[in-house]
């Protein structure tokens, strides 16, 4: 059997690719209910049948415990699909819009409709669910869809482009593979709306190829995710709460993993004994034995993160953890007490198991230093005290926030998940991924009758003291301006 | 800021840079985030225009020969009219909106609040120099943010008038006016802003998206394109005729995002629709509409010369039916009607934004559909048309960003609509509470306490807390018993 040359995906494939996908919109297909819900059912039928396969990818790319993988990723997916199933038939309804005085006799609505052909760039800590959530995304409001998985979880990527052939509509739906040069070429193209999750660095990448179509973006991105720590906590539930935030999400390598801790002086040795002990009740005395917890997802970021830990700012200020195997691509939790604030660890979103906690003087200090650095993706604080809650939610700006847990917001369907500033533009999840994809049309229906000569030339000050009248609402006023005009 | 030979200070990237970091710093100091403060500024602005109505419509007069109606009503009574409406809604809108919760987070509370962005830059356009510049300015301010507002250099009169009063009238250290041309907006685009609002044309929206690509900063971009009016043959003629009038030469001598910028229509409707056309603009305009001053005059020369270019091609040049007088002394183009201009026309391909209306004609209504979808997205498509059926199929087939059936321009006016284009028409939106939403960051919070800390969360993970978390996401109480006694 003589090898295939693999086809190189470049500029012109890409761009073919988008006239397919166009005219495939272009015949109406992808508007319909009927097409929407069988993608649908199609994606939940995936996700049951093929579950084993996805696990097994998910612990190849990145030894994501299976629990994390049904959780996370398997379960997010599975709700986003019933969630829309259950509401496509409401969300793709007109709204109604209220008429005034102005336009009188008329009627209005908002019609949702699809962008056309979209890009969805996907990302490798949760490549099952960041990449087919947007997808459900861009189905749900009638799309045609082109999925980039990201070539840094290869497992995941490959078994995506194998199950979207198999059970989705390809003329509608399609996963490119590939690396730099395939994003580039897809970069490229005109798209209706790009999807984008990833980091700022690359955000700015996609937003500036996106400008040159005026195509508009949602950009999932990152930053420093920081967790307050007050001390009238119940200090077990708080660390265990931590842990869910940092070691569970994928160790770490989450956009809404807590980044750093801040802490007053006196409660820090508190609060890391009590980590501690949580770390020890999840993971064992070893955890890097622990099967509970993902490993480090490349070479690449092994490296990152050890000189993170080993630069001499900090190397000497770990209390916890600082353990690492390089073949394994494990590092354990670890954490870091009092870094300085100019050290790379408090300069850079960590993106793995190195938890700094910062002291203060008192806890309120801890918002000034959260805004002195670029907007987060979620920020969290734990208290029982309801004003500093409420001067927390007032005055840091971020994504999302949660009040004493962590990362638990992502599952709230009914709330926008998205970033603000450095971490991000746009937002999806529940119905917002629906109108993360949606166009909606302003419609303003008006009958022939009721054709008031007032709003026509030639111009005369009665006709504009009436026009102004009814403008203003006032029905004194429009009938003043009336027998004003009248007498004429 | 550096200084000219002539000793006039520049607006150059230093003095743009001092610029936004005092509004940042303003913003910071909350000042504008307090409800008193949005209040006390909309309410300036209302007495802006109240008091300056005179010198608003003169400036006008001055920039564009702008007929008084149209100043008076398109303009000022529009800005007045958001206020009013701001104020009115204003405590309704910056409340939390709450958000419901499921098992999966139980118990928790969750709610969605609206933050202002920060520093925002607001970019406006010659053509409604006053509406432009201050509705977007009452969207920044209701939602709570600090401001910088860039007029229009082609509406001189206007953006020195704009500069003069707006420090007088409102909060000169949140709310900021820089005058200038290509130049200065380049300098204020160099920097850090967290929205951008622009109104223009394509290419520099263009322009201002890769601009805004390297801070990560989202755009409004309220663009233009061609609007088409596509008219049946069954309806009440001398009312369509009047409207598709004043949408087109009633809206700033066409020199409007939304005007009517060409006509479909059949074949055998075509005369009727010249003739009814030629009847009501003299009944508008007078015998001689270059003296009429019902009619805004062409902005400036360089408008003219595109727009006569467009007329004296060869290919259309014979094709006028109607109107054609031209006076460049005085920058004036009569109402110009054209008959079957040829699809490959200049005046056909871009965006005429001038008095000059060509009719294409079809053999069916439907097919103008296809000629409309050739095109990019405009930002307003219109119908008249009492066909049930063909509203129905034109709302389905056309995208654009709004649409009106049996009218034109008036979408503008209904606040409970959201005014913005798709496509090549632009990105985001505005009016009413769309205005507050575009300058607001949605920030999702969810609220828990310590109570109902379930430890099938937390690892070692089992199999009995797999089957446990499976039941509980399902949602289906007899499979969380079950779990649940399984697992006990």
């Amino acid at each position: 059997m003589m090898e295939e040359k693999k086809k190189t995906f470049d500029a012109s494939e890409a761009a073919l690719l988008v006239k397919e996908l166009n005219e495939s919109f272009r015949t109406g297909k992808t508007k319909s209910y009927e097409w929407r819900v069988s993608q649908l059912k199609s994606i939940e039928k995936m996700v049951v049948e093929r579950e084993k396969d996805i696990c097994e990818a998910l612990y190849k790319d990145l030894s994501k415990p299976e629990f994390e993988a049904f959780v996370s990723e398997i379960a997010m997916v599975k709700s986003s699909c019933k969630e829309a199933l259950k509401e496509l038939k409401h969300w793709m309804k007109p709204e109604k819009a209220k008429t005034s005085m102005e336009t009188y006799p008329s009627s209005a609505e908002i019609v949702s409709e699809p962008l056309g052909a979209v890009l969805v760039i996907s990302t490798w800590n949760y490549p099952f669910s960041l990449s087919v959530k947007p997808v459900i995304g861009a189905i749900t409001a009638g799309n045609a869809t082109v999925l980039k998985p990201s070539e840094i979880a290869p497992a995941t990527s490959s078994l995506l482009s194998k199950l979207f052939e198999e059970y989705l509509d390809r003329s509608a739906v399609r996963v490119v593979e590939g690396d730099v040069p395939e994003t580039t070429a897809l970069l490229e193209q005109k798209w209706d709306k790009i999807f984008y999750t990833g980091s700022p660095r690359v955000g700015r990448i996609i937003m500036t190829a996106a400008a040159k179509h005026l195509t508009p973006v949602v950009l999932e991105l990152g930053g420093k995710c920081p967790a307050v720590i007050d001390s009238d906590v119940d200090l077990q539930v708080t660390a265990r709460r931590i842990i869910a935030g940092k070691w569970q999400a994928n160790n770490g390598q989450a956009c809404i993993s807590v980044d750093y801790i801040i802490t007053t002086k006196d409660f820090a040795p508190k609060l890391i004994d009590a980590l501690r002990k949580g770390i020890e009740e999840c993971f064992g005395t070893d955890p890097m034995e622990s099967k509970d917890i993902s490993r480090i997802v490349s070479s690449n970021h092994f490296s990152r993160l050890q000189s993170l830990m080993d630069e001499y700012k900090v190397y000497n200020k770990i209390v916890v953890g600082g353990q690492r195997n390089q073949k394994e691509l494990k590092i354990a939790p670890t954490i870091f007490l009092d870094v300085p604030g100019d050290s790379q660890l408090m300069q850079e979103e960590i993106f793995g198991p190195l938890l700094p906690i910062i002291t203060v003087e008192n806890v309120k200090d801890s918002i000034d230093l959260i805004n002195s650095k670029p907007k987060p993706l979620a920020a969290y604080l734990f208290t029982n005290n309801d004003k500093l809650k409420n001067y927390f939610v007032q005055s840091v700006s971020s994504g999302g926030m949660a009040i004493n847990d962590t990362v638990l917001h992502v599952t709230v369907s009914s709330l926008p998940f998205g970033g603000v500033g450095e971490s991000g533009m746009g937002s999806y999840h529940g119905k917002f991924s629906f109108d993360a994809f949606s166009h909606k049309k302003a419609v303003l229906y008006r009958s022939f009758s009721g054709d008031s000569s007032v709003r026509y030339p030639p111009y005369t000050p009665e006709k504009q003291k009436l026009i102004k009248a009814v403008m203003n609402g006032g029905i004194f006023n429009i009938i003043l301006a009336l027998m004003g005009w009248s007498r004429d | 800021m550096a200084t000219t030979e002539e000793g006039k200070t520049v607006f150059d990237v230093e003095a743009a840079n001092v610029l936004s970091k005092e509004l940042r710093d303003v913003f910071a100091s909350g000042k504008t985030r307090s409800y008193e403060w949005r209040i006390s500024q909309l309410k300036s602005i209302v007495k802006m225009c109240d008091e300056h109505e005179e010198d608003i419509a003169d400036a006008l007069r001055q920039d564009l020969s702008k007929p008084q109606l149209e100043s008076i009503v398109y303009e000022l009574t529009m800005v007045k009219n958001s206020c009013t409406l701001a104020i009115k809604e204003l405590k309704h809108w910056m409340m939390p909106e709450k958000a419901k919760t499921s098992l999966t987070t139980f118990p928790s509370s969750a709610e969605i609040m609206s933050e202002p962005l920060g520093a925002v830059l607001i970019i406006s356009a010659w053509n409604y120099p006053f509406l432009l510049s201050l509705d977007p300015l009452v969207a920044a301010i209701a939602a709570g943010n600090a401001m910088v507002l860039k007029p229009s250099e082609l509406a001189p009169a206007s953006s020195s008038l704009l500069a003069k009063l707006l420090p007088k009238y409102l909060d000169c250290c949140s709310i900021k006016v820089v005058e200038g041309a290509v130049s200065e907006t380049c300098a204020l685009l160099e920097q850090k802003w967290d929205k951008i609002f622009y109104t223009g044309n394509g290419r520099v929206g263009r322009i201002v998206m890769a601009a805004a690509a390297k801070y990560l900063t989202p755009v409004v971009l309220e663009l233009g394109g061609k609007s088409p009016v596509v008219v049946d043959s069954d309806i009440d003629i001398q009312v369509a005729t009047r409207r598709i009038i004043v949408g087109k030469w009633g809206c700033n001598n066409g020199q409007a995002c939304i005007s009517p910028d060409y006509i479909i229509t059949t074949k055998d409707c075509a005369e009727k629709l010249v003739d009814s056309l030629k009847k009501e603009l003299e009944a508008f305009y007078g015998k001689n509409p270059l003296e009429s001053k019902d009619l805004s005059r062409i902005v400036n020369s360089d408008h003219y010369a595109r727009l006569t270019n467009l007329l004296d091609e060869d290919k259309v040049s014979g094709k006028i039916v109607y109107g054609g007088e031209r006076n460049e002394a005085n920058l004036r183009i009569a109402p110009t009607i054209l008959l079957g201009v040829p699809q490959n026309s200049l005046i056909m391909k871009e965006e005429i934004f001038g008095p000059l209306l060509p009719i294409l004609t079809v053999s069916k209504i439907e097919d103008s559909f296809d000629i409309i979808n050739s095109g990019t997205k405009p930002l307003a498509a219109y119908l008249f048309t009492n066909n049930k059926k063909l509203k129905q199929q034109f709302l389905m087939s056309v995208s654009a960003g709004g649409v009106v059936i049996n009218d034109t321009a008036l979408h503008l006016t209904v606040h409970s609509l959201p005014f913005g284009g798709v496509g090549e028409s632009g990105m985001g939106s505005y009016h009413g509470k769309f205005s507050f939403d575009a300058f607001t960051h949605k920030k999702a919070v969810v609220y828990r306490s310590f109570v109902g800390d379930a430890s099938v969360r937390y690892p070692p993970y089992t199999r009995g807390k797999l089957r446990l978390m499976r039941a509980l996401i399902t949602g289906n109480v007899w499979t969380i018993l079950r779990a649940l006694l399984g697992w006990s």
